[in-house]
């Protein structure tokens, strides 16, 4: 078909600008690293990697500085562990209940409300995670400080049910149905069929719905910004004030930082560490779902 | 294998099954009771400070006088450049990605930076708009950075939102479409966004949800606790009579606000908090129940 | 989707923002251009310039706005010496460096002490072991050789229980910080890294109420807010212990954690009428309103000379650089009149 030239010249500048826009998100992820690292290597000029890396202080604005940034990630590691030693058990308990036992309307049901636990505000979970469940913990711990890991850990694992729940049950559902027939015209139970045929077939999408589930702990601000403290702390006890990457960026961003000061080197430093666990998980959860496709 | 051993494996199994169907259903509850303890306790402490007077006034030393007028007025400010930036780059990328794009390495690595992006830490985004809005373009702790940021932060949920409801319209409509001379844009444009506009729209609504609720960025890029002041009108009393001042001015927004209150050691600060997570809450639940609403809606009356 | 309901949606969002703007436009008089008086600094001295701004910008109506942060008196010196703040508030006088950084820039400075601060240190109130500690015992606690050693309080005294020493104290942008440091270690800045370091004094005094074994230091006015949630503790400073109140902050007997906290106004912002009216307004009403906040208000005398330092613009510290420890009321009029 022939058309005029001014058509054509207008479908093609549309393309080139649908293009443009769709090249925005690696322009995006680009300027991420370059910022992340250039700042960072502005950081390291000053601080030997080694001390970083091993330093067991985070004492940068002191007068006798420590950067050794071992404690925020601890504090970061510990939060994740007790979310996610809550969020996994329930979100894959959920998931198979939904995928193998609930009839239609249950799920029509409880699907939304999963949707909206995920949707509510953070900082709505910090204030439920300082005024109501520390003191309620405080009842049966009693040496519980005040600001501790184990009342926003378990507010973090809450709030990430929904997602290793609505993860894993996609996976599940991808497994095909005469797979299950077969093991129920074996004379298996639903939670034998469950527990010894689907989840193996759905293994690498529930790896994946369990590595989302982390890497969103991993980067969970306000919820540890208010109720898990300010200390930078290397402990594994759970009842004691620490300090996670995400809130030590908070906390120093809520004063001010100048360019270019120690201050702005610092929540670069802690910036880029947390960048690259995130990036790290999310290419290990890319694999695993990567997995699935080639399975079916 | 006798008979009973046999029997007695399969009450066993049974038993075992209809265990696990308590514990599933008790597991899925605890989800709905967390969430209504949550609502009710917010419920409980904020309630009675929401009168109009909490809605008109400005952030107070005296809790009782305190009020979320510059929070709010914000936040919509806010969300206004947010939708700005988010919506049309993210469709536009959405629609290429589904109907422009060749299978080839570009693309794919677009797909792998959209999904990357959708899992990185909010933090970082505000990182990375400290450094690149606030200092390189020299666009300072203003409106314009927060939305920029937040249209940035949402952006993979609006591009992937556009491609499912891209993807769900079978491709006879495209057919027909070309087979009566229209060229690529005209489909699109008359054929493909009308029918996916519905899906389109519930992935902005809970995107931009999500973005009320974001704190985390915004305090880096220097969002201020106290401001007892509105952003400049937008509407100026001389020709053009329309002012873009307002971007360039210190804000706050809702979840903000919460968050100094809730810093605030006087039992006092803390109700208003919960005043304003009342809000907040109340916000992002209608938001995201009507997306879902228009979602359930929108599948029903599409037949193809 | 039918029609009707995009239509719908699409004016809804238009009343909804258009509410927003017309709001903008009712409360913040449209005729005016926005003038912004920018303030930060020492989280001490908020309490008083939050009031006074507050204040201010009922009675101005909107037509002038005022941010008050709260980097800390280090933060907020340095944003000042780069002319991005008209005021500074700090709880210590400009320090040499801040003063060479200053001067680089050509920026001048009119310093004016605003009230006095008895620095509190305190505990929780179900501590029931300590009711006054020597400056040496706290000497102890806070020295940089007791980083990683002094964890539980009968190592500082024998006669206090095994149990471990929670703390909490200014950050490190802090005034405060510089200030406790150098009465009570002797050195500015030098102290132990472990501890839940904060420049907002809030957080500081929600971790000191939740937690039984804390103790923290931090300016009266948070201590007086929240008496229901601390305890305080009397010092030893030579002369027996004393408890920080009004009176033993004015009469100088609450030694050596009593200071005079100031603002410092960039001369040049000063030139400005809404900064020059702000001033003004503060010193004012200060006596007012230092007294609601519950700090404690200089003598009238002292806000008369402060007004007139204002009015001749005289720039530069009467404290050379450095905190006076141990100063009385007294002591900072006479050093005030000399200049």
């Amino acid at each position: 078909m022939k058309r005029k030239l001014s058509t054509k010249i207008k479908e093609r500048a549309i393309e080139n600008l649908l293009l443009l826009s769709a090249l925005s998100s690696i322009f995006i992820t680009v300027s991420i690293v370059f910022i992340l690292f250039y700042e960072a290597l502005g950081f390291f000029k000053d601080v030997s990697l080694w001390e970083f890396l091993t330093g067991k202080q985070w004492t940068p604005l002191f007068a006798q500085p420590k950067f050794g940034i071992l404690p925020l990630v601890c504090g970061t590691l510990l939060v994740t562990g007790i979310a996610v030693l809550v969020a996994l058990p329930i979100g894959l308990i959920v998931a198979i209940y939904l995928s193998e036992y609930a009839p239609f309307k249950v799920k029509e049901v409880v699907k939304p409300i999963l949707e909206l636990l995920a949707a509510v505000p953070t900082v709505v979970y910090g204030y439920f995670a300082l005024l109501f469940l520390t003191p309620i913990l405080q009842k049966f711990i009693p040496n519980l400080s005040g600001f501790n890991a184990l009342s926003p850990g378990i507010i973090m694992g809450i709030m990430i049910i929904p997602y290793v729940s609505s993860v894993s049950e996609d996976a599940m559902k991808a497994v095909p149905m005469h797979i299950r027939e077969g093991s129920y015209a074996m004379g298996a139970t639903k939670f034998q069929t469950a527990f010894k045929v689907v989840i193996p077939s759905a293994f690498s999408g529930i790896a994946a719905a369990f590595i989302i589930g982390i890497s969103r702990a991993i980067g969970e601000t306000m919820v540890v910004a208010i109720a898990a403290g300010m200390m930078p702390n290397l402990t594994l006890n759970p009842i004691e004030p620490i300090q996670t990457l995400t809130a030590y960026i908070v906390g120093v961003s809520l004063g001010d930082v100048p360019h270019g000061t120690l201050e702005y080197k610092t929540i670069f430093a802690a910036g880029i560490t947390l960048f690259l666990m995130t990036l790290f998980l999310n290419i290990l959860g890319f694999w695993f779902r990567k997995r699935i496709r080639e399975v079916y | 294998m006798e008979t009973g051993k046999i029997r007695k494996r399969i009450a066993l199994n049974r038993f075992r099954d209809h265990l696990f169907w308590i514990i599933g259903l008790l597991s899925t509850l605890i989800g709905f009771v967390l969430l209504f303890t949550l609502i009710i306790d917010l419920f409980i402490d904020g309630f009675p400070r929401l009168t109009l007077q909490f809605f008109l006034s400005y952030p107070s030393r005296f809790p009782e006088k305190a009020g979320i007028l510059s929070a709010w007025v914000g936040t919509i400010l806010v969300m206004i450049v947010t939708a700005a930036t988010a919506v049309p780059l993210g469709i536009a990328a959405g629609i290429y990605l589904e109907e422009y794009g060749k299978k080839n390495w570009l693309t794919h690595l677009i797909e792998i930076n959209m999904n990357n992006l959708a899992g990185v830490p909010s933090i970082i985004y505000g990182l990375l708009a400290l450094a690149f809005f606030v200092y390189f373009l020299k666009f300072g702790e203003s409106i314009l950075t927060g939305g920029l940021t937040l249209g940035l932060l949402i952006l993979p949920m609006v591009v992937i939102a556009t491609r499912e409801s891209i993807r769900a319209i079978p491709n006879s409509i495209r057919e027909a479409s070309y087979a009566l001379g229209a060229t690529k844009w005209q489909t699109i444009k008359d054929h493909i966004l009308p029918y996916s506009f519905g899906g389109i729209l519930t992935g902005v609504i809970i995107g931009l949800s999500r973005a009320i609720g974001e704190t985390a960025p915004i305090i880096t890029v220097g969002a201020l606790t106290f401001i007892a002041f509105l952003p400049t009108s937008p509407i100026s009393s001389e020709f053009p009579f329309l002012s873009f001042k307002w971007l360039m001015d210190p804000f706050t927004v809702m979840p903000i606000q919460m968050f100094n209150w809730i810093s605030r050691p006087q039992t006092a600060f803390h109700i208003n908090a919960a005043a304003a997570g009342i809000v907040l809450l109340l916000l992002t639940l209608l938001m995201n129940g009507f997306a879902i609403y228009m979602r359930y809606r929108f599948r029903k009356r599409i037949k193809w | 989707m039918r029609k009707t309901q995009v239509h719908f949606l699409f004016v809804l969002l238009g009343v909804l923002s258009w509410l927003a703007l017309c709001t903008t436009g009712t409360f913040s008089p449209v005729w005016s251009q926005s003038k912004t008086i920018k303030i930060d600094g020492s989280s001490t001295v908020y309490p008083i310039t939050e009031a006074v701004a507050e204040e201010f910008q009922r009675m101005k109506k909107g037509s002038v706005k005022v941010t008050v942060g709260i980097s800390g008196t280090g933060g907020g010196f340095k944003k000042f010496s780069r002319g991005e703040i008209d005021i500074s508030n700090a709880s210590r006088p400009i320090v040499k460096k801040e003063m060479d950084a200053c001067k680089e820039a050509g920026i001048e400075y009119i310093e004016l002490p605003v009230a006095y601060d008895g620095l509190t240190v305190m505990v929780n109130p179900k501590n029931n072991w300590v009711t006054y500690m020597t400056v040496a015992e706290l000497k102890k606690i806070w020295e940089p050789a007791a980083e990683g050693k002094i964890t539980k309080w009968n190592q500082v005294n024998p006669s206090w229980p095994d149990i471990p020493l929670k703390l909490y104290g200014a950050g490190v942008d802090s005034g405060t910080f510089d200030y406790f440091t150098e009465a009570i270690v002797g050195k500015s800045r030098a102290s132990r890294g472990d501890f839940t370091a904060s420049e907002d004094d809030n957080v500081l005094v929600q971790g000191i109420a939740s937690d039984r074994s804390s103790l923290g230091f931090f300016g009266y006015a948070y201590y007086a807010e929240n008496t229901d949630k601390l305890k305080l503790i009397a010092i030893d400073g030579g002369k027996g212990p004393i408890l920080p109140s009004e009176k033993t902050v004015m009469d100088g007997t609450y030694q050596p954690l009593s200071r005079p906290i100031f603002i410092y106004v960039n001369k040049k912002s000063a030139e400005k009428p809404e900064v020059k009216e702000f001033v003004e307004f503060y010193l004012k009403n200060a006596s007012k309103l230092v007294k609601e906040v519950k700090y404690i208000p200089l003598p009238d005398r002292a806000y008369k000379l402060a007004m007139e330092r204002f009015a001749k613009r005289m720039t530069g510290t009467v404290f050379g650089g450095e905190a006076k420890i141990g100063m009385k009321i007294e002591d900072l009029l006479k050093l005030e009149e000399k200049k």
